[in-house]
């Protein structure tokens, strides 16, 4: 089975470019250039030069001592929240920027939705002294304000999406317009692994830095360069594709992805995809989304805005379908008990993303020698105001 | 041969497209309207198929969408109302929509549908020309719907061609870079693409579309190509008009049709 991506963009059946023609020109020359550029060595060295100083790379991989006492496994955290901006998200932005640089761009668009891909996007842009603009659909805005203000303190602007459920995929909606409107000087930064291809290839490889740093750190650690579980929480996916990267054709390792199922998953207030959705088109890739019986797209609902999405990334999506990954999924209130449970127990406040990948492990049947590797993606500081409401529930008295 | 390819052999210049949103204003206007178009002088109607996520669309014909969606329009009500305009008008009828409605309706089923209610060609602007030739330009054609393909002032006169090889009704010419309902003046740019595209000697006839709006816009773009399609500035007026649809429609259409005086 081949889990990789092919010349026209798909995993088996997921992916491709479904765009309109306006799109088309900056799509082909993207899909022609994204590989010429990354495998150049100079490209290559200013990359790993920003990533070591600017990032803070490698991340640690951490052995998380009470957490596996707990889980009866040997589990591993690999630590992306100690990032510069907190979060992986960074990788990839740092890739696109050097990327849009090469290309001749001027002026950066994003979208956001928990507002991590923002600040990182807005980071990179500072950075390069290159105008930045990011989408953000107007209900994340009222719950992720610590990064609006962090995305303005960085100079970029913030432009709330107003259409539909104001979220996540409105977000990128706009975006996208706005990329048709300005085809020449821009460049679009997408935040995750989905969206017309190149994107879902491109982005997974600027973020496989996470699993080639797990190789060699494991090697080290345990004397063998993988695990035997590779958790991770999945919206688009783009964590959750760094993680796996280099392990998509190993057998040896399970990977186990975290929905968030919202509510519940029958509850009609759920970003399950895997479960609620079925195959269409959305943000130009062919994927699982959810959607009604005449091909609308339903909004989704999550706690977690980074996570509020009713699309997956068409590699997940083929993963999924192939068996090759399994598939958890938590709710709003197993993400928050996660949370505080992680907090308390190794002294770490993960994003409320993250959190829901921690919620998997009471439904996993591990083996004590079981090496588990959980991606946290991102830390928790944008997600205090969320917890805030929860303290009284989970009072040490 | 149907509607549309009769429409372009009796007639190559000046072809008048209308736009609007299926289901908006109302539910029940879409035979009102279309009929109306037919009467007040209009050449050629598509019919916007509400979807959630117009990704090419601007700000007009997504609320219009989100309208006709609210007002509990889907595919298979357009259809109905189609066939029973097909009752009293055989003006050539075109549905724009996204690959998405097509896939989820199944494609086969969509074609047949389209078929039997009277439908005359389709407009999917984010479905691959490689796509639609290898999967699909066989099951257009035996259902006798055509398909017309964009091109835009950065496609390639490679793909320019491949476009006005695959489009069976029309070539779309979208006459700037944006979402629909963005009016601008016409540039020089634009002026000498629209000149490359007369001179590339194209087999397909062609409609301007993006940014009509009036009299002016309209017979500005027919001077490069044999027609017009006006979309959000009509969708505003049904919007935004007193008058009951019908003279709300053949007001619109005659002032476009005859020079302000």
């Amino acid at each position: 089975m081949n889990y990789h991506v092919d010349e026209r963009g798909f995993y088996g059946e997921f992916g491709g470019a479904f765009i309109p023609e306006m799109l088309h020109g900056n799509i082909e020359k993207l899909r022609n250039q994204y590989l010429l550029h990354m495998e150049d060595p100079s490209f290559k060295d200013e990359f790993d030069a920003l990533m070591k100083d600017y990032v803070g790379r490698p991340s640690p991989l951490y052995f998380a001592p009470r957490l596996s006492d707990k889980y009866g496994a040997k589990i591993y955290l690999k630590r992306e929240d100690l990032n510069h901006t907190g979060a992986h998200k960074i990788n990839n932005t740092i890739g696109q920027i050097l990327l849009a640089k090469r290309l001749g761009k001027t002026r950066i668009i994003a979208e956001t939705g928990a507002g991590q891909h923002g600040v990182a996007t807005a980071t990179v842009c500072a950075l390069m002294g290159l105008r930045c603009i990011v989408y953000m659909g107007s209900v994340d805005i009222q719950r992720q304000a610590p990064n609006v203000a962090r995305m303005r303190m960085l100079g970029a602007e913030v432009r709330p999406a107003e259409s539909g459920s104001k979220t996540l995929k409105d977000a990128t909606n706009e975006a996208i317009r706005d990329w048709i409107n300005n085809p020449v000087e821009t460049h679009y930064i997408i935040g995750s692994v989905v969206g017309p291809h190149p994107y879902p290839d491109m982005v997974a490889r600027f973020q496989s830095v996470i699993s080639e740093e797990m190789k060699w750190q494991l090697q080290h650690q345990e004397g063998r360069d993988y695990p035997d579980y590779i958790m991770a929480c999945v919206g688009g996916g783009s964590n959750a594709a760094g993680a796996i990267y280099h392990y998509l054709d190993d057998d040896r390792v399970q990977i186990v992805l975290t929905e968030a199922a919202g509510k519940g998953i029958d509850t009609g207030e759920s970003a399950a995809t895997s479960v609620l959705g079925s195959k269409g088109i959305i943000h130009g890739s062919k994927t699982l989304l959810m959607q009604t019986d005449d091909g609308q797209i339903i909004e989704p609902y999550s706690i977690s805005a980074g996570l509020d999405y009713p699309g997956i990334g068409p590699m997940h999506a083929h993963l999924i379908h192939t068996k090759r990954a399994i598939v958890q999924y938590a709710t709003d209130d197993e993400a928050i008990k996660a949370a505080f449970e992680l907090s308390r127990i190794e002294g770490i406040i993960p994003a409320l993303e993250t959190a829901h990948s921690f919620a998997s492990l009471e439904k996993m049947k591990f083996n004590k020698e079981d090496v588990v590797v959980i991606n946290l993606s991102g830390r928790g500081d944008k997600d205090l105001a969320t917890y805030i409401e929860y303290l009284n529930d989970f009072s040490q008295s | 041969m149907n509607r549309i390819q009769s429409l372009f052999q009796r007639k190559n210049k000046e072809v008048l497209n209308i736009y609007f949103t299926a289901g908006h204003p109302t539910k029940e206007s879409i035979q009102d309207i279309v009929l109306q178009l037919d009467s007040s002088g209009a050449d050629l109607i598509e019919l916007g198929m509400p979807y959630s996520d117009p990704l090419a669309d601007g700000p007009t014909i997504q609320e219009s969408s989100q309208k006709a969606l609210a007002n509990g329009v889907t595919l298979s009500y357009i259809f109905e109302q189609v066939a029973l305009i097909r009752e009293h008008s055989e003006i050539p009828i075109i549905m724009m929509g996204y690959y998405n409605q097509m896939l989820q309706f199944g494609e086969q089923k969509f074609l047949e549908a389209a078929q039997k209610a009277g439908v005359d060609g389709l407009i999917i602007p984010d479905m691959p020309m490689y796509m639609y030739e290898e999967h699909y330009q066989h099951m257009f054609q035996q259902n006798n719907i055509t398909i017309s393909f964009l091109v835009t002032p950065e496609t390639s006169k490679e793909r320019i061609l491949q476009a006005d090889r695959l489009s069976s009704a029309f070539l779309y010419i979208v006459s700037q870079s944006s979402i629909t309902g963005t009016a601008s003046k016409a540039t020089e740019a634009q002026k000498s693409y629209l000149n490359t595209l007369k001179e590339l000697d194209l087999k397909s006839p062609s409609l301007i579309g993006f940014g009509i709006k009036d009299y002016d816009s309209f017979h500005h773009a027919c001077q490069y190509a044999n027609g017009a399609i006006i979309g959000s500035a009509f969708i505003k007026k049904l919007e935004s008009s007193d008058l009951p649809i019908k003279e709300t429609v053949d007001q619109f259409v005659k002032k476009i049709r005859i020079p302000v005086s």
